[in-house]
């Protein structure tokens, strides 16, 4: 279908129906109507339920699969858990290569060649820009998905959530949060 | 592209998928599927009550073949509808757009995974 779609795109572009930027810029309008968006049902999970986290850490796209809503899933996604002293961050430079079955449409900078190289040079320089700011002895861990493998990351469940329900949860994850860029929001601000 | 033409667009077009706040898709390339029809639209290609009729044709014909319209189909549907529009319309042909399908496809298979696929003449040879 993907080639199908880029053929006509090509083809429309090319005879000056548009410019891919103006098609680019319809489908962003879209972002986040795009895709299951099952990535904060997952996280909010874990966050709940200690044997689901390990599986998923364990094998993120079995672990995902058992979940009975979630219809399908890239055959390799990785989650990989924040923790006090590991921030981890994902870049990719192709959208196939971005769980959207997870998280929905990838974000314009995401794709963004600056991001991509910033972001594997200067991490910390990275997130200062998207307001994230880390404790100087928290290792920031880069992953790039170049193979067919996607990263899901696991943010810190927010304090002050103590016998949340998952559904409350969840509520809380952004997409940010789950590319490495944000955090999760914060309870009883406004969102 | 401002929202008032997509409202326009889900408006004429009764069939397509949406929420409250407007259309949705099941994946990146419907969007993008939209996005061409809204644009073609938007340059007098065809008007909204055309294209919902080439759009009830192509279901019509699909279903006849045995689609099983769960709606997981219907952007197959509709991208269906725009091939055949441009070339009725004489944007295009069904001779270029299988070059380029073609072309496509092999760009795809020589771009190894994690590199964005790029069109090059080699590809139409």
């Amino acid at each position: 279908m993907e080639l199908r779609v880029r053929a006509l795109e090509s083809i429309l572009s090319e005879k000056g129906y548009f410019e891919p930027a103006a098609l680019d810029a319809i489908v962003q309008a879209y972002e986040t109507k795009i895709g299951p968006h099952n990535g904060a049902r997952v996280v909010a999970k874990a966050w709940s339920d200690p044997a689901f986290k390990q599986a998923l850490l364990d094998d993120a796209s079995k672990a995902v699969g058992t979940l009975g809503h979630v219809s399908r899933v890239g055959d390799h996604l990785v989650a990989v858990e924040n923790t006090p002293n590991r921030h981890n961050m994902v870049v990719c430079t192709l959208c196939s290569c971005y769980p959207w079955e997870m998280l929905g449409l990838p974000p314009v900078w995401y794709k963004a060649a600056p991001y991509r190289s910033r972001a594997v040079k200067d991490p910390r320089g990275v997130l200062a820009d998207f307001g994230v700011s880390l404790p100087t002895q928290t290792e920031i861990r880069v992953w790039d998905s170049t193979a067919e493998t996607r990263f899901l990351v696991l943010p810190m469940r927010p304090a002050g959530t103590e016998g949340w329900s998952e559904e409350q949860l969840a509520e809380l994850v952004t997409r940010d949060s789950m590319i490495g860029t944000g955090f999760p929001k914060t309870p009883g601000a406004p969102s | 592209m401002d929202a008032s033409a997509a409202a326009r667009a889900t408006s004429a077009v009764a069939s397509i998928p949406r929420d409250d706040d407007g259309p949705v898709f099941r994946a990146p390339w419907e969007a993008q599927a939209f996005a061409m029809a809204l644009t073609l639209h938007d340059r007098g290609v065809f008007t909204w009550p055309e294209w919902a009729a080439a759009l009830a044709d192509q279901i019509k014909r699909a279903q006849a073949a045995g689609d099983p319209d769960t709606g997981e189909t219907y952007y197959l549907h509709w991208l269906a509808t725009l091939e055949h529009l441009v070339a009725a319309k004489g944007v295009t042909t069904p001779d270029t757009l299988r070059r380029y399908r073609n072309a496509w496809d092999h760009a795809a298979d020589r771009t190894p995974h994690g590199k964005p696929i790029e069109l090059t003449p080699a590809d139409f040879e």
